[in-house]
């Protein structure tokens, strides 16, 4: 019987098949132990790399054990809200890994973005998911101030302080200043009669209320400083792989989640922003994620560029400790572009499976559907997305949120600053 | 072998179903194209073998000498740095008054830095103080200097292998 196709063409067919199929195979062997380069990673990732926390220059105060006492109980008290409702601990329950497990945070109102974790971001040179603060006390500023979070101003939060904190904050930053006969609600805030109020204040009177404001950042900061991950099943499993004890790598991990962990640092690209200890390389990236609609446009990094360069409390700031020569991140930093646009900062992957749900506005519920993004990778709705799709299959989308899942773990953070200090409203 | 099936198929022409033209000219165009995208893709996921990573290098002209000098070493992921560049004649004469410009990639992601480095300070003796030098991944990453002098360019490249 003669084929309507010659026989190199089927030769050649036949080869591909083979080839490809070899392919396969090789690459469905379970590769039982870690090469020199992998073993490499797999100590980046580690926890005993965590560098030691280097010092916030921005902050003389950050370890002053003093200020982080006095931030720890500013950080659960609701007496520093438009309602007396709101306190740090709301957003960012201790209870749950320094987060509130909603895709929107809820304090006052309702905001456009998911409460981030205060989880090791003493580490980050850029907070926020657009980055627009640049130190840890600036951040803790934000949301105080907002009309949806916290919903106070500077002026009641300055009273707040002397009424409740006067001799712990004066041992730290100096005497308060006479604040008898200024408005009681006055700050830079949206509510139109508060900002008025802020208005008719004095160049002096405003920035001696905007320093009380500021060293509240500074104590909250201290606090905020003490919140570090711990040792998860992974950073175990790592240390055995390091001691190459294989009956311990074997205890530790199901086949099923090496096998994630080998395309967490391999094929499915995840290192190219999760990586180091903490699991984010505190960089901004734009990955596709849809927009929610409804809310306000988001440019992500764009916009937080723009915001950080102009803060009123970023490093280069009257109110800020360091010396401009220490302002390397602010003063180096992209800051536009179209490699902004929609970018937004990769959250830490530790106690990942803990956190649902996901993204700058909780647009996944679930990793499952997360995978699912990051496997198909979509066009992204603004600007352009970084990724490329992974085309896993079912069973290495398994495999791999099996593996995240061991990435789950104590704080390091004695319990003693993750309970609710009581008597201070909370 | 093969002659003898192709004329075989010859030989039948007309009494089998054959490819016309246009998708014999399609299926020779979709295979250049297949080899085209796996060479591209694999020269975007493969570290060449002889990949130069040494800190000293001649310019791509030939018109100097270029050393780097990390502030850490090995050179960290993710923390801002330093380095010190060393710009020399070939024959070892510091180079003094040069207008040097920093860019930085990663080949196989084809990003760039995520910082805007710059030459800050002439040291003297030939270096200069280079700020802002920061990596967010390991890998392989390249750091390309733009040297200008009497307004003529030499460039030269630097690879890296971060861990």
């Amino acid at each position: 019987m003669k084929l309507p196709i010659s026989r190199p063409l089927i030769l050649g067919l036949v080869g591909m098949v083979v080839v490809a199929a070899g392919l396969i195979a090789w690459l469905s062997i379970p590769h039982p132990t870690w090469s020199d380069s992998e073993i490499i990673t797999l100590r980046s990732l580690w926890i005993g790399s965590l560098p030691d926390l280097p010092p916030d220059l921005t902050n003389r105060y950050a370890d002053d054990p003093r200020a982080a006492k006095l931030g720890y109980r500013l950080f659960f008290d609701t007496r520093f809200s438009a309602n007396g409702k709101v306190a740090c601990a709301t957003c960012h329950d201790p209870a749950k890994q320094f987060q509130d497990g909603l895709p929107l945070a809820n304090g006052i109102g309702t905001t456009n973005r998911r409460a981030m974790s205060i989880i090791g971001t003493a580490y980050s040179p850029w907070l926020f998911w657009d980055g627009r603060k640049d130190s840890q006390w600036a951040q803790a500023l934000g949301p105080l101030e907002s009309a949806v979070e916290h919903g106070g101003n500077r002026t009641q939060y300055a009273r707040l302080i002397a009424t409740y904190y006067k001799d712990d904050y004066e041992v730290l930053f100096g005497s308060l200043p006479d604040l008898s006969m200024l408005p009681a609600n006055a700050g830079l805030v949206a509510d139109s009669t508060a900002k008025a109020a802020w208005e008719t204040m004095s160049q002096a009177d405003r920035e001696a209320v905007t320093r009380v404001y500021a060293n509240m950042g500074k104590a909250l900061a201290a606090y905020e400083r003490l919140i570090m991950p711990g040792s998860s099943r992974f950073d175990a499993y790592v240390e055995a792989v390091l001691k190459n004890d294989t009956q311990q790598m074997n205890t530790l991990y199901t086949p099923d989640e090496v096998a994630g962990l080998r395309l967490f640092i391999c094929s499915a690209n995840c290192l190219q922003c999760h990586n180091g200890p903490l699991f984010t390389d505190n960089h901004f990236h734009n990955t596709g994620v849809p927009i929610i609609e409804g809310l306000p446009e988001d440019t992500g990094r764009a916009q937080g560029a723009a915001q950080v360069q102009k803060d009123e409390f970023n490093c280069l700031s009257i109110y800020s400790d360091a010396k401009p020569a220490d302002c390397a991140e602010l003063h180096y930093m992209v800051a536009d572009g179209e490699d902004l646009i929609r970018a937004f900062k990769p959250p830490s992957l530790r106690d990942v499976a803990e956190r649902a749900p996901y993204m700058d506005a909780g647009q996944f519920e679930t990793l499952t559907d997360v995978l699912k993004h990051y496997n198909s990778a979509p066009e992204a709705p603004l600007g352009h997305s970084e990724i490329h799709p992974l085309n896993l299959s079912e069973i290495e989308t398994s495999q791999l949120i099996a593996f995240l899942k061991t990435l789950s773990g104590p704080l390091s953070t004695s319990q003693e600053w993750l309970n609710s200090p009581g008597g201070t409203g909370d | 072998m093969s002659s003898m099936s192709l004329k075989a198929v010859s030989n039948t022409a007309g009494k089998i179903r054959r490819f016309p033209m246009w998708a014999r000219i399609a299926g020779v165009g979709l295979i250049v194209v297949l080899v085209a995208f796996t060479i591209m893709m694999l020269r975007m996921s493969y570290i060449p073998d002889n990949l130069d990573t040494s800190a000293t290098l001649m310019s791509e002209q030939g018109s100097y000498r270029v050393s780097y000098v990390p502030e850490l070493s090995p050179v960290p992921i993710n923390q801002i740095q330093t380095w010190t560049l060393r710009v020399t004649e070939p024959n070892g004469q510091p180079v003094e008054d040069a207008k040097i410009t920093v860019d930085g990639r990663m080949p196989q992601h084809g990003h760039g830095l995520p910082t805007v480095p710059q030459v800050t300070k002439y040291l003297g003796n030939g270096l200069y103080q280079v700020e802002g030098m920061k990596f967010h991944m390991p890998g392989w990453w390249v750091v390309k200097f733009k040297i200008v002098r009497n307004s003529m360019t030499d460039n030269v490249t630097f690879n890296l292998m971060l861990n």
